[in-house]
C-alpha cells in the first residue's frame, strides 16, 4: 500500500465529463486535513469546492488553474504519512527538490490511484449515442472508447478486438457522406409516396446527410431502418464522390462534428452582463422609422467644409448628437436604477457598442454632452480606432450611462438591444436605405432608417421613452431645425 | 402570534416580506425559541391552539445532540460526494430543527413518508445513518425496513409520497386504529416546491374528505431548486389548508421546540380522529438543492447571511448556555461524538461492497419468475463471455 494517494477528478454532478480548475486552495508542501477544501472546480452545473479525501502533505498538483480536466484524471497527489521520512525509489527520483513539477509517467505509475468507483464501465451499459458518447438520463454522458472495453473471450484475439477503427479496411470520415440534403420530415420516395421512417432514423439520416427519398426500406411496411441509413452512408463513402469542399469547410470540427469553444474573456463577460441585465431590468423596446434624407445632405455639407476636411464624418455622429440633445430635454433617461433610489446623471458617458476580434465591447465617450460637434467626432473616431486595435482600456469601458449600438453597419434594419448593466436606455441605429416614402404627398425614394430604443421600464415609462425617441427622430429628420429650436 | 414575546424579538426577527402581495406577507409564526436563544412560554396558532413544550434538561440536551449529529453527518455525506464517493447528495443544512423537532414528535406507532432530504427524521427514527448513503452511492436501493422503523423509503418523485401517506392514513382509519391515545397517525414530508404538484393537491383533497389521520409537514425552505417561493404561491402556504377544509399552521422551522410542539399536537389530533392538518415549517435551505446545483446563480449572499442569523443550532446552544443546562464540557463531548461518528460513517461508506451486476434480478418478485430466471441466465452468459470473469 503506497502512502502517496492520488485524487482523480470525480463526476461532480450526475453525468458530467469534465471540469475547469478555477483555483487551488493549497500548494505543494502544504499539510492538509481531512475534508479541508483543496480546490475550486467549475463544471457545466456548478462551481464547487472539493474537500481533501485524505489528511497529509500535498505532494504534487497535476494541473494548473484555468485548465479543463476530464473526469477521472489525477489532479493532486497527497502523501498520507509525511512523517515517515523520505519517499522510496520511483517517486523520489522524479521529485528532486521540494517544489514538484508534473510527475513522470513512472512516478504516476508508482502511486496508488484511487479507483473511480461509481463510474459505469463504458461500452457495457447504455447504447452508443452520437458523438461517441453513451446515452444517459442526465448530462452529456461518458465517452465510449474502444480502449476501455473489457476484452471478450473467444476466437478474436484480445489485441485485434481492442484495436480501434484504423485497422478497418476503409477509413470512413464521418463528415464525408454528404450525398444530397435531406428533406427532413418530408422526404418522399422516388415513386412519390411518403417515406416511412421513425424519428430517430430520420435524425440519423439527417446527421449522416442521407436523403431518405433515395432509399428502399427493408423494415415493416417498407419503412426505412437504421441499418438502411447506415448502409447508404457507408456505401456513399466508398463511391467516388467529390466532397472535398464539404470536408474542408468543416475541417476544424472533430470526429463528432462538434466544436467546443471555451467560454472566457469578453465572451464570458458579455454573457454574464447580458443575462444579468435581461433578467433584472424589465426592458421594453420601441421603434421609429425616420426619413433621414435631410440629415444625410447635412452631413455632406459638413464634409464639404474646409475645417472638417480631414475628419471622418459618419451618420453615427449625427445620431450621437441627437441622443445628447434629447437627453438634455429628458434627463431622466440618463439614469441608473439603484434598488431604493434612482440616480439621475448630469453627465452623459456615451457608450458605443463595437464589434472587435475580442468580441463585443462598449467603450464610452466621457461627458459627451459637453463636447462640441467636432470634439465629439474626434472622440468617436478615436474610440472606434482604439477598440478595433484591441487597446481599449478598462477605464474607457466603465462608467457608461447611455449607449448606442450601430447595428446598421451590419446591414440590418434594427434590433431590440439589451441594456448594458447600470444603464437605462440603449439606442439601436439601423442601416440607412433608399426606400419608397411619402414625401410632400408623393411617394419618393428617400433615405430611411429605423431606430430601436430599449429602456428600463422601472425608470422610464412609455410616455417618456416615446418622447425621447421622438426627439431623436425629429433631430435626424431635420437637424438644422432641431438645433435652432432646442439650443 | 407569540404570547409573552420578550421585547417583540419574534416579530422583528421575522423574514421581511418578499413582495407587496407575495407569499410571505406577514406570517404568524409559531415560535418558542427566538434566534437569540430566548424561550417563549407558549405560542398561539391561527386557530387559537396554544403550543408549549415542557422538556427536562436531559431532553433539551438530547435535542441539541440530535441537531449537531444530523448536521455533521450530513456535511460528511456532502464531502463524500465531492470526493467521488457518492453520486449525489441532497443536504439538509439549515433544516435540522424542522426535521429533528418533527422527527422526535413522532410516537413509535406513527408512520413517516419522507422525501430524499429527510436524513434528520431518519436519524430520529433510529435508522442507521449509513442507509441513505448506500442509496446515493448506488450500491443498494435504500436498505432499511420501512415497517420495522415506521419510516418509508426515500421518495425521489416530488410529492408522490403525500398520496402514499394519504392511502396509508386511510388504512389506519379502516383498521380502526384511531380514537385513543394509542391511536396511529401518519406524517408526509414535502417541500414548498411540491405544493405546486398535482399529487400534493390530490392528497389534500383525499385526506380531507376521508378525514385521514395524516399530518402534512411542508418544509418551506424558500426554493423549489431555483424557483423562489413568491413565484410559487400568492398566499402563505399554510393558508392553503383552509381551502381544503383542514387546519394549517406556520411554525418557525428553525426552532426545534416549536417544530416539536406543533407536530406533536397535530399528530395527536389526528390519532384522536380529528383528521388531517398542514404544518408549514418556515425555514431556509442553507446549501445547494443537491450537489448538482449551484445556488449562487439564483440567490444573493445577503439573503443567505440573514438566515445565518437564525441558525437552528446556535439558538439552542445559546439557550442551553444561558439557562446553564449545559456546560463547555458537554458541547465539547457532543462535537467529539459527532466527529467520531462522521469518521466512522466515512470508513463504512468507503468499504461498502459493490453489488454483483447479477443481483439486479434479486428481489424483483418475492418468489421469482420464469421470465426473470431466463433473463438472469442470459445475463450470466454475457458476463462470462468476458476474459478474466469469475463466472
Amino acid at each position: 500500500m503506497s502512502r502517496i494517494k492520488t485524487f482523480n477528478l470525480p463526476d461532480l454532478g450526475e453525468g458530467l465529463t469534465e471540469g475547469e480548475i478555477l483555483a487551488w486552495l493549497v500548494k505543494v508542501g502544504d499539510t492538509i486535513e481531512l475534508n479541508q477544501p483543496i480546490v475550486e472546480v467549475e463544471t457545466a452545473k456548478a462551481a464547487v469546492e472539493i474537500p481533501a479525501k485524505w489528511a497529509g502533505q500535498v505532494q504534487a498538483i497535476h494541473h494548473p488553474e484555468g485548465t479543463t480536466v476530464e473526469v477521472g484524471t489525477p489532479i493532486i497527489a497527497i502523501d498520507t504519512d509525511p512523517g515517515a521520512g523520505p519517499l522510496e525509489a520511483p517517486s523520489t527520483t522524479a521529485t528532486p527538490s521540494g517544489d514538484l513539477p508534473t510527475p513522470s509517467a513512472a512516478s504516476l505509475a508508482a502511486v496508488e490511484v484511487a479507483p473511480a468507483e461509481g463510474m459505469v464501465e463504458p461500452g457495457l451499459i447504455g447504447g452508443a449515442a452520437p458523438g461517441g458518447r453513451t446515452a444517459v438520463l442526465v448530462g452529456y454522458g461518458p465517452r465510449t472508447t474502444a480502449a476501455k472495453r473489457r476484452p471478450r473471450k473467444g476466437a478474436v484475439p484480445a489485441q485485434a478486438a481492442a484495436a480501434p477503427a484504423p485497422a478497418a479496411p476503409a477509413p470512413q470520415p464521418v463528415v464525408a457522406p454528404v450525398v444530397a440534403p435531406a428533406r427532413d420530415g418530408q422526404a418522399a420516395t422516388a415513386t412519390g409516396g411518403l417515406v416511412l421512417a421513425k424519428p430517430p432514423v430520420r435524425k440519423l439520416a439527417k446527421d449522416l446527410g442521407v436523403d431518405l427519398g433515395t432509399l428502399t426500406g427493408s423494415g415493416p411496411l417498407g419503412s426505412i431502418t437504421r441499418e438502411d441509413v447506415q448502409q447508404a452512408a457507408s456505401g456513399a463513402v466508398a463511391g467516388p464522390i467529390a466532397t472535398s469542399s464539404v470536408t474542408t469547410s468543416v475541417a476544424s470540427f472533430g470526429a463528432d462534428r462538434e466544436q467546443r469553444i471555451p467560454v472566457k474573456g469578453v465572451r464570458k463577460l458579455t454573457a454574464e452582463n447580458m443575462s444579468r441585465s435581461a433578467f433584472t431590468a424589465p426592458h421594453v423596446t420601441e421603434f421609429l422609422t425616420v426619413d433621414v434624407t435631410r440629415a444625410m445632405k447635412a452631413l455632406d455639407r459638413l464634409r464639404a467644409r474646409r475645417e472638417w476636411r480631414d475628419v471622418r464624418v459618419s451618420p453615427l455622429l449625427l445620431v450621437a448628437k441627437a441622443v445628447l440633445l434629447a437627453v438634455k430635454r429628458h434627463p431622466m433617461v440618463n439614469s441608473t436604477w439603484a434598488g431604493d433610489e434612482i440616480v439621475v446623471k448630469d453627465y452623459v458617458n456615451l457608450g458605443i457598442a463595437a464589434a472587435t476580434e475580442r468580441g463585443l465591447i462598449v467603450p464610452n465617450v466621457k461627458d459627451a454632452g459637453r463636447l462640441s460637434l467636432r470634439e465629439l467626432a474626434d472622440s468617436l473616431n478615436g474610440l472606434v480606432q482604439t477598440a478595433k486595435s484591441g487597446r481599449t482600456s478598462p477605464a474607457d469601458m466603465s462608467g457608461g450611462t447611455l449607449t448606442i449600438t450601430n447595428v446598421g453597419v451590419f446591414g440590418v434594419d434594427t434590433g431590440t438591444p439589451i441594456l448594458p448593466p447600470g444603464e437605462s436606455a440603449i439606442l439601436a441605429f439601423g442601416a440607412v436605405r433608399e426606400m419608397p416614402w411619402v414625401h410632400k404627398g408623393k411617394v419618393r425614394a428617400r433615405q430611411v432608417t429605423t431606430l430601436g430604443l430599449s429602456f428600463d421600464h422601472r425608470i422610464i415609462d412609455g410616455e417618456l421613452g416615446s418622447k425621447f425617441l421622438r426627439d431623436i427622430g425629429d433631430f435626424l429628420a431635420d437637424p438644422e431645425a432641431a438645433l435652432l429650436a432646442w439650443t | 402570534m407569540a404570547k409573552g414575546d420578550p421585547g417583540g424579538t419574534t416579530r422583528s426577527r421575522r423574514p421581511a416580506p418578499r413582495s407587496k402581495k407575495g407569499a410571505a406577507g406577514n406570517p404568524e409564526l409559531v415560535q418558542l425559541l427566538t434566534p437569540d436563544g430566548e424561550r417563549i412560554d407558549s405560542a398561539t396558532g391561527p386557530d387559537g391552539t396554544e403550543y408549549r413544550v415542557d422538556f427536562t434538561d436531559e431532553e433539551y440536551r438530547g435535542l441539541y445532540r440530535d441537531l449537531v449529529m444530523v448536521r455533521k453527518l450530513d456535511a460528511e455525506a456532502t464531502a463524500l460526494q465531492r470526493q467521488g464517493e457518492l453520486g449525489l447528495w441532497a443536504s439538509l443544512l439549515g433544516q435540522e430543527a424542522a426535521q429533528v423537532g418533527s422527527g422526535r414528535a413522532l410516537r413509535s406507532q406513527d408512520m413517516a413518508f419522507p422525501t430524499y432530504r429527510e436524513h434528520g427524521v431518519l436519524y430520529c427514527r433510529g435508522i442507521d445513518p449509513i442507509m441513505p448513503l448506500g442509496l446515493f452511492r448506488g450500491v443498494d436501493q435504500g436498505g432499511w425496513d420501512p415497517n420495522e422503523f415506521k419510516f418509508n423509503m426515500y421518495t425521489i418523485v416530488i410529492g408522490a409520497q403525500t398520496l402514499h401517506a394519504t392511502g396509508y392514513a386511510m388504512g389506519i382509519t379502516m383498521d380502526g386504529k384511531i380514537g385513543t391515545d394509542d391511536g396511529e397517525a401518519a406524517i408526509a414530508y414535502f417541500g414548498d416546491g411540491a405544493t405546486s404538484q398535482g399529487d400534493v393537491n390530490e392528497a389534500f383533497v383525499w385526506a380531507s374528505v376521508f378525514n385521514a389521520p395524516l399530518v402534512f409537514f411542508c418544509q418551506n425552505n424558500q426554493y423549489a431548486i431555483s424557483e423562489p417561493l413568491e413565484r410559487q404561491t400568492r398566499v402563505p402556504l399554510y393558508q392553503r389548508a383552509a381551502g381544503f377544509g383542514f387546519p394549517g399552521v406556520r411554525v418557525d422551522g428553525n426552532d426545534v421546540l416549536a417544530s416539536y410542539a406543533v407536530t406533536r399536537t397535530a399528530l395527536d389530533n389526528s390519532r384522536h380522529g380529528q383528521g388531517p392538518s398542514l404544518i408549514e415549517a418556515y425555514t431556509y435551505r442553507m446549501g445547494a438543492h443537491t450537489t448538482s446545483d449551484d445556488p449562487t446563480r439564483y440567490r444573493i449572499a445577503s439573503e443567505v447571511e440573514s438566515w445565518q442569523a437564525k441558525d437552528p443550532i446556535t439558538r439552542v446552544k445559546a439557550f442551553l448556555e444561558k439557562q446553564q443546562i449545559a456546560d463547555a464540557a458537554f458541547f465539547a463531548e457532543v462535537d467529539e461524538q459527532a466527529r467520531r461518528e462522521s469518521v466512522h460513517l466515512r470508513e463504512r461508506v468507503l468499504n461498502m461492497p459493490n453489488p454483483e451486476p447479477v443481483t439486479m434480478f434479486d428481489n424483483v418478485y418475492p418468489n421469482g419468475s420464469p421470465l426473470l430466471d431466463e433473463q438472469r441466465a442470459t445475463f450470466n452468459r454475457y458476463m462470462e463471455s468476458f476474459e478474466g470473469s469469475a463466472h
